[in-house]
């Protein structure tokens, strides 16, 4: 008697109906974006921030460096002393005061440099005042060397290499960096898919044993079919919020940028000033034009079904390993030392993904990693926007196969013999002699 | 084929320790069929293999001449003692879903919970959630959906825990319809006079072996022991007594009654017979109290377990 279908319906629908459920499904969406807002929001209001500073420049030929910015107002100093200045300085409320001593010695005058200010300065500041001053310095040191600047500035040159692969596709870096971002976001969403919905089966195997229903509902399904169909239906349920989420946070951000968008483009942020200059520039729509082609470029078939393949093979693997932990145990709070072993290789896998296929997309390690049953799923994920032979995607995902094969047996054993088990909580080496049973 | 179940020499081991070893029971068809055994004897084992939940290392089990399928599952209702229901699911839903189960069609499942629900008077709890209901509400719900498919085979186990008296009243003299219908049932429990009340077979389990089956009044009879309780009245009770004590083996026995001056348990020999005893005391005293010391099922559950 096949009972899967009727399962995974009373799982979905206890899941899509469960309030909880409904509440983080509308919520989350609205929370994100509020998120977003609100850093946005606080980091220009960051920026908005004016700031004073003085320069008490003895040797005076410092001072010319300093342009007044946005935010950040410079006030030269003269006739002035140390002593007096700093007074000045705090009666004013500015934020700070640049000194710089006078010295015979172009290197006493460089190490003389002093930032006195209430609070310590953040890193930005000091060194956008460290490269205005090395700058000038090193313009002073060759001049003094009798080197023209102007030659120096007129013989900078800038080299973009156009890439092209042997069988005439242009590539550029736009395209690595496109590739890394589609592979990242694969490798990452199965990550987190994995982490949410595979705790969420847990919970629910584990609700079946506190609530002790798990004897009645064995007596009428063979536990493999509980425990497919509880994944099943979770996995459904999962995609259900996750489409929700999707479609939620992009309206919610459409209106978002509907209502911020015309106050951001009056804000006119650095970043933003140079977006629109860059936009204005005919090499930057080139590039835009390139980075289309790069996505067009991309293997996108390949990705997607390789996506659909390595997402429900990784997913199913990991899954039943939580199913199998949540029998094993009574209580959430006992499901600890179990998840370890669970956790390690998936982030273990974000890692190798995020560090190593970056450097070299088919080396070693990423390959190797790509092959094991574990880290697969992600590490394959993210390599193949690269662009990765068929036959290794076949034999990754055949070994893949292979295993959840394999974990779906091993959490069988365990589930049959772990939900019927109540008190105290098993050992590794109990479980071993449960697969035994 | 006058048995519906029979385990033949069934044994379970998980690890090194022996659950059941070489079990083997014949359940008559029709009848209540009494699985008793102390705790941690090994009933739970049997019961889950019967079900199919555990598989035995040896040893087979037929139903109704065909050994257990997976089909089987179907034709057993099985009520454990460690029970409960999906929390957070309305009665109705979870009525239907585990029905379904069952192998029961959606509007036959409606149909009969529709007839159970009205039977023991809970109609309205459809849209109940099981955590609104109390304890033996939800035991309600629970027995409705073992006996709901009909099965031939009921296996309950302690059945009445959660149930005050007029519930579990109810609930018996439901078990007791459904045999009457032709089902079978299996029936464990710690409580002997359910047993004494419905039981027509039992076998007794202790530390993994069985040590006892049968009829309940065949095994009576073979832990009878030719005893008789007498109460006399007489204004001579120490003559009578000794008179009594010098023919036959004598025990002071202890039952309420109005004014009997003598109260005495009589054990006869072999070759004895309780009218021999009658016509004794008829000539010594005025009778009135004579009874035969049947065992109880608690006095066999009890002897047997410490003797073994």
């Amino acid at each position: 008697m096949n009972h899967l279908p009727l399962i995974i319906k009373r799982e979905y629908l206890t899941k899509v109906k469960n309030k909880s459920f409904i509440v983080m499904t509308f919520v989350s969406p609205l929370i994100m974006v509020a998120l977003i807002a609100v850093v946005a929001y606080l980091s220009q209001l960051n920026n908005d921030k004016d700031r004073h500073i003085s320069i008490l420049d003895e040797t005076g030929v410092l001072s010319e460096v300093f342009v007044d910015k946005e935010h950040t107002k410079y006030t030269i100093l003269t006739d002035t002393n140390l002593e007096t200045a700093k007074e000045l300085i705090k009666s004013n409320e500015d934020f700070g005061l640049l000194y710089i001593e006078k010295s015979e010695n172009p290197e006493e005058v460089i190490s003389s440099v002093r930032f006195y200010s209430d609070e310590s300065p953040s890193l930005s500041i000091i060194s956008s005042l460290e490269r205005k001053i090395e700058k000038k310095l090193e313009d002073a040191k060759l001049q003094k060397n009798g080197v023209d600047i102007e030659k120096i500035e007129a013989s900078k040159t800038n080299v973009t290499i156009a890439q092209e692969t042997f069988t005439g596709e242009k590539t550029s870096k736009i395209d690595s960096v496109l590739k890394l971002a589609f592979g990242g976001a694969a490798g990452y969403l199965l990550f987190m898919f994995i982490i949410i919905y595979g705790n969420m089966i847990m919970r629910s195997v584990i609700e079946e044993k506190t609530s002790r229903i798990i004897e009645i509902i064995i007596s009428s399904v063979k536990p493999v079919q509980l425990m497919l169909g509880k994944i099943i239906g979770t996995s459904l349920a999962g995609i259900t919020q996750f489409a929700i989420w999707v479609v939620l946070g992009g309206v919610l951000m459409l209106v978002l940028s509907m209502i911020f968008g015309v106050d951001m483009a009056q804000m006119q942020t650095p970043q933003q000033e140079m977006m629109n200059q860059a936009m204005q520039n005919p090499d930057v729509a080139n590039e835009m034009q390139l980075a289309w082609q790069s996505f067009l470029n991309l293997p996108l078939v390949n990705l997607v079904i390789a996506f659909m393949f390595f997402f429900i093979g990784g997913y199913l693997l990991y899954s039943s390993l939580y199913a199998a932990v949540g029998a094993a145990v009574d209580n959430e709070t006992d499901t600890q030392q179990f998840m370890l072993p669970i956790i390690m290789p998936l982030v273990l896998a974000v890692y190798v993904g995020i560090f190593t296929v970056i450097e070299d997309p088919h080396g070693t390690v990423s390959t190797v990693f790509s092959f094991i049953p574990f880290t697969s799923p992600v590490v394959m994920l993210m390599r193949i926007p690269f662009g990765v032979p068929i036959w290794q995607q076949i034999l990754s995902f055949a070994i893949l196969a292979f295993t959840f094969i394999f974990t779906v047996w091993f959490a069988a054993k365990i589930y049959r013999v772990g939900i019927l088990m109540y008190g105290k909580k098993p050992s590794y080496k109990e479980l071993y002699k449960w697969i035994k049973y | 084929m006058n048995n519906l179940l029979v385990a033949d020499s069934v044994s379970k081991n998980f690890g090194n320790f022996t659950a059941l070893n070489n079990v083997s029971i014949s359940v008559p068809k029709g009848s209540i069929f009494g699985l008793l055994g102390p705790n941690g004897a090994g009933k739970t084992t049997l019961i889950r293999i019967i079900n199919q939940i555990t598989m035995p290392d040896t040893g087979q089990v037929m139903l109704d001449g065909e050994p257990l399928m997976p089909e089987h599952i179907q034709n057993i209702g099985y009520l454990p003692e460690e029970r409960g229901l999906y929390k957070s699911m309305k009665v109705g839903e979870q009525a239907l879903y585990l029905a379904q189960l069952k192998g029961l069609t959606k509007q036959e499942a409606k149909k009969r919970l529709k007839y159970w629900f009205e039977k023991l008077d809970i109609g309205d709890w459809w849209n109940k959630k099981i955590q609104e209901l109390s304890k033996g509400q939800a035991q309600k719900i629970q027995f409705i959906v073992t006996v709901l498919h009909q099965p031939k085979l009921l296996i309950f186990d302690e059945p009445f825990s959660g149930f005050d008296p007029i519930n579990a009243n109810l609930i018996k003299d439901e078990i007791l319809q459904l045999r009457d219908e032709g089902a079978t049932v299996i029936f464990s429990t710690h409580r002997m006079e359910s047993v004494e009340e419905l039981c027509d077979h039992i076998a007794l389990i202790h530390k993994s072996n069985k040590v006892l089956d049968g009829k309940l009044t065949d095994i009576k009879r073979q832990y009878k022991t030719n005893t008789f309780e007498v109460g006399l009245q007489t204004d001579t009770v120490e003559s009578v007594t000794n008179a009594i004590k010098e023919k036959f083996e004598v025990m002071p026995a202890t039952f309420k009654n109005l004014n009997d001056d003598v109260k005495l348990n009589v054990k006869l020999k072999a070759q004895e017979n309780s009218n021999d005893l009658l016509k004794f005391l008829t000539s010594k005293a005025e009778v009135h109290h004579f009874v035969e010391v049947i065992p109880s099922a608690n006095d066999i559950f009890i002897q047997t377990v410490k003797n073994n």
